[in-house]
């Protein structure tokens, strides 16, 4: 059974020993170097099936094929008061693009609330999950797509 | 006549613009306040001088599922330097649904000099106004506050079992989909989960959002508020109210406007609500 990519794993390990104040100064850390999916990947108006369901801060996800096999996360949060969704996307593009397919679809949804905190509300929360649902997702389908008999 | 006297509320003054507040940020006799949902934001950038209220660590009291005493209030009040004749204005996320939230709880300590920043952050943000990251200091101040009274705009749940079916209103500000009940119980998260969805019999279902224009986050005006609770759902001033949501803060924000934009005397806000209206063993419950 394959386990999140190390440097996911590190972050995680991170947030875990954090104070609430710590926590949120990395998170807009994070959150400034937030960058927006290239023109090249995609274009307003974003297509729906990149829109993460049930996250608040209308986030979208794609993937990018890198010719190593592995993938490349783009993502767009069009709530311009969105900074959880955005330290949360640079997170997952530090941590698992360009990582091995099969860790990016082992990291565990819930790590939002080792990163976020038990207190995050219950709609962050489920907008925070259905971000790296999307990006394991990914992962998953390219394995899939892969191990298919040609 | 400023634009929000001109939306025709019963109570204009309890919202102040964004421009006067730009122009009240160095006055001592005013204090703003941020309340967010997301603790984020405040840190990343806030109007200069306001201060921080954060509705988990500020609000609640951190061990029984209550607010703060009044110990607990004179504490945050002397941490954001202010005393009983202090105005204080909030703003926040969300079109002010957690703002709506402080101001609430605020009120429980009787703190009436309060008032709303129509529009909240967005408005301010899209205007193009000041933000900083510069965390103000004032003075601690002696506060002393009155016990908390609970009796006026909150209420618990023996109390709204007790009133159902006596003409009492009740307004479930939830989706749509959490007032029918598809939305039960939240996979992985078992801090907020509930055992049945639906609602409280009786209950009629407004959104709280729909109070706000979701374009700058300032509220509509009266006329098109009573459109909506009156014409609509039929309430009326003299109505007995109860407001309810998941854990009473979005219903927050329906009990001000309907306290204060529309100026029904009778608005309590039922903070257990769903959390504990779904959890709780023998209630009627309506799908």
């Amino acid at each position: 059974m394959a386990q999140p990519p190390k440097a996911f794993q590190q972050v995680i390990d991170d947030f875990a020993f954090a104070d609430r104040q710590e926590r949120i100064e990395m998170l807009i850390e994070y959150a400034d170097r937030f960058r927006e999916v290239p023109p090249h990947i995609a274009a307003r108006p974003f297509p729906e099936e990149h829109h993460v369901q049930k996250c608040e801060s209308d986030a979208y996800v794609w993937a990018e094929d890198l010719p190593d096999g592995t993938l490349k996360f783009h993502f767009a949060v069009e709530n311009p008061q969105g900074l959880s969704a955005k330290a949360w996307a640079v997170i997952l593009d530090e941590t698992l693009s360009g990582q091995p397919l099969e860790e990016v679809a082992a990291v565990p949804c819930d790590s939002v609330f080792t990163v976020f905190g038990k207190e995050v509300s219950m709609g962050k929360g489920m907008g925070l999950m259905g971000i790296a649902d999307m990006v394991t997702t990914f992962a998953r389908q390219r394995l899939a797509a892969r191990n298919r008999p040609a | 006549m400023t634009d929000i006297e001109a939306r025709g509320y019963a109570h204009p003054e309890v919202l102040v613009s964004t421009e006067w507040v730009a122009q009240h940020l160095g006055d001592p006799a005013v204090r703003i306040i941020e309340s967010n949902e997301d603790p984020l934001l405040y840190p990343s950038g806030h109007i200069p001088g306001a201060v921080q209220v954060d509705w988990a660590a500020d609000l609640n009291d951190p061990l029984r599922r209550d607010y703060l005493d009044r110990a607990g209030f004179e504490k945050l009040a002397s941490r954001i330097g202010i005393t009983p004749e202090t105005t204080v204005v909030f703003y926040g996320d969300k079109n002010n649904w957690w703002a709506c939230y402080a101001f609430w709880v605020f009120q429980l300590f009787g703190h009436e000099n309060a008032k709303i920043m129509d529009g909240g952050r967005l408005k301010w943000e899209k205007e193009g106004r000041p933000l900083t990251r510069d965390v103000p200091s004032y003075p601690p101040t002696q506060y002393q506050a009155p016990e908390r009274d609970d009796s006026k705009i909150r209420i618990f749940r023996d109390e709204v079992l007790k009133k159902l079916g006596t003409g009492v209103k009740l307004v479930d500000v939830r989706s749509p989909q959490e007032y029918t009940g598809e939305r039960t119980h939240m996979p992985e998260y078992p801090q907020e989960g509930v055992l049945r969805g639906g609602h409280i019999p009786g209950a009629k279902n407004v959104p709280w959002a729909r109070a706000a224009n979701p374009e700058d986050g300032t509220f509509k005006s009266a006329a098109e508020l009573k459109a909506i609770y009156e014409q609509e759902q039929g309430l009326s001033p003299n109505d007995e109210v109860i407001a309810y949501c998941r854990i009473g803060e979005r219903s927050s924000h329906t009990w001000f406007v309907l306290t204060y934009l529309l100026g029904y005397p009778n608005v309590r806000n039922y903070d257990g609500s769903w959390t504990e209206w779904g959890n709780s063993v023998g209630v009627p419950i309506e799908r």
